[in-house]
């Protein structure tokens, strides 16, 4: 009979199990960080797109037998810029224009795939996510790509803050608005290749919403809820991975819903508290009005 | 004999409006250094696009903006945005927003430091906000947001202070405090330019005052500019003055 402690360790004895754990943190860690602005700024369905727009990318790389990695990468930053500009010229409604060019942009990449027999192995393991084939080539790669979007995101911090908060004091300040808001879509594409591999283009928009969403309940300040979202990336992967081995499921959903399963208990647990807030003010004496719970 | 003191803020022939549409008919007008001037006008007359175009915030069509004699330098103009226009949702607290304001002052890549913590903190304290530094700003009242909002201006140290609808909302004592820190601020030198649909305020407190509807109907010192006239042209209506115990009021007869 293995003791709980022996349970608990069991999975991190095997090569594979300890590379999704690393995979996995570094892709949550980078996508919470990243997502908090997401969130803020009402970006959620833009954070869908760039993901799926990676994969036109990624066929194409993998038919011309080039990185697939750096095709997805340049595939997200192509779509991503593209849709600021149709955006900022006003021709199209901003969800309009992120509607239109990365549903073209996935329809390429299917495409592209389609064109061999063999994609189905290969190239599904970008849309779905196989965190337990990920290679330490990954990794290098993953970390490198990770520390640079976060160093930007330190190094520009105020400017991210002051854009995403209030643009037009940010122009009045003389901050340059357009270029941090196609800077902020650049960090997301990058953050969509890095969370590729471990969620898979379908998954990747819930490690950057779903924790961060969960920071904004819990935080005061961009600050806090950057780390209660990374917190919350970082515990999902772990659980979710624990989940994976042990019932023998996917690894990306479980970390997934690991995440929304948080949310959930964080949502509850604010309505809760409002509520006793709320009735703090009665005197001790007094009849409560109202039904009771 | 040195050349006279340019004017804080010099406004000649704008134009401006949207999507074709003109806002502004050849504003024109001038404030000195030091003075604190009403912005008044009906809703739709384009205080707030006055405002916003003397920022560089929106291109004008034609006409010239100049501060201080020379083109507008953002680090000389302050300003406050109407509340509605901001995301109080957003998870900062009070001393962060006011933080702010340095933001302008610090080059790309720096951070704020000690003395930007101790301007900001000031401002906080100036509009009676220091004891709420650490609120998410989701919990203000509204009272409290123009407050924040108006110590982030403070924190920017411009010379001139632009801002829209400060009083909106705000109850009679909360309105008369920042009125005298706004005759404070007068009195050290800053210029104020501030729009405000409440005419009775601008004609107890305020020195100068600009009459705007899409154009310029007067512009000067109070007790030149504030005429029966001049208000019916720049509501398109008849008001009456009345004046009681040295204050003026303004109402429809």
């Amino acid at each position: 009979m293995p003791t709980i402690l022996e349970a608990l360790r069991e999975p991190w004895t095997l090569e594979f199990m300890q590379r999704a754990l690393l995979a996995s943190c570094l892709a949550a860690t980078v996508a919470a960080a990243v997502g908090c602005y997401v969130v803020l700024r009402g970006m959620a369905f833009l954070g869908d797109a760039i993901p799926h727009a990676t994969f036109s990318g990624v066929a194409a790389a993998f038919l011309l037998g080039g990185n697939l990695y750096l095709g997805g990468a340049l595939a997200a930053l192509a779509t991503a810029l593209l849709i600021g500009l149709l955006g900022r010229r006003g021709l199209l409604k901003h969800d309009t224009a992120v509607g239109i060019v990365f549903v073209g942009a996935f329809a390429l990449g299917i495409l592209l795939a389609s064109r061999r027999s063999t994609y189905t192995v290969d190239l599904f393991a970008f849309v779905f996510g196989n965190v337990l084939a990920v290679g330490w080539e990954d990794i290098w790669l993953m970390a490198g790509v990770g520390a640079a979007v976060l160093a930007l995101v330190f190094l520009f911090w105020k400017e991210l803050l002051i854009v995403s908060y209030d643009p037009t004091m940010a122009r009045a300040l003389g901050v340059p608005v357009e270029a941090v808001q196609m800077g902020l879509l650049a960090l997301v594409a990058l953050t969509a290749v890095i969370a590729l591999k471990a969620v898979g283009i379908v998954l990747v928009v819930a490690l950057l919403v779903t924790p961060a969403a969960t920071g904004q309940m819990l935080a005061r300040s961009l600050g806090g809820m950057m780390a209660v979202a990374v917190a919350v990336g970082l515990a999902s992967s772990l659980a979710g991975l624990y989940v994976a081995y042990y019932a023998d499921v996917s690894p990306s959903a479980a970390i997934v819903l690991v995440a929304t399963a948080i949310f959930a208990l964080a949502l509850a647990g604010t309505r809760l508290r409002a509520r006793a807030t709320a009735r703090r003010g009665l005197p001790a004496e007094a009849p409560t009005p109202g039904p009771k719970p | 004999m040195s050349a006279p003191e340019p004017m804080a803020l010099e406004v000649r022939d704008l134009w401006t409006g949207y999507d074709g549409t003109p806002v502004l008919e050849g504003v024109t007008f001038a404030i000195e250094r030091g003075c604190l001037a009403g912005l008044v006008g009906p809703n739709g007359s384009g205080k707030s696009t006055l405002l916003r175009t003397v920022l560089g915030l929106q291109r004008p069509w034609r006409g010239q903006v100049l501060v201080f004699g020379a083109r507008p330098d953002r680090r000389r103009l302050g300003y406050m945005p109407q509340t509605e226009a901001v995301d109080w949702a957003f998870p900062v607290t009070v001393f962060q927003v006011a933080l702010m304001g340095r933001y302008g002052l610090l080059g790309p890549l720096r951070r704020p430091g000690r003395h930007d913590r101790q301007v900001a903190w000031a401002a906080l304290e100036r509009v009676g906000m220091a004891d709420k530094a650490n609120r998410r700003i989701q919990e203000l009242s509204g009272g409290e947001q123009r407050r924040t909002l108006i110590a982030r201006a403070l924190a920017q140290e411009a010379d001139i202070l632009l801002l829209d609808e400060p009083f909106a909302g705000l109850d009679a004592p909360v309105q008369h405090d920042l009125l005298h820190r706004f005759q404070e601020l007068a009195a050290e030198g800053r210029t104020l330019l501030v729009a405000t649909h409440d005419l009775s305020c601008v004609a107890t407190h305020f020195d100068h005052a600009v009459f705007l509807n899409r154009r310029v109907v007067a512009f000067g010192p109070l007790q030149e500019v504030l005429r029966e006239d001049v208000l019916r042209e720049t509501y398109q209506r008849h008001l009456l003055l009345v004046r009681e115990e040295g204050r003026l009021y303004a109402d429809h007869p």
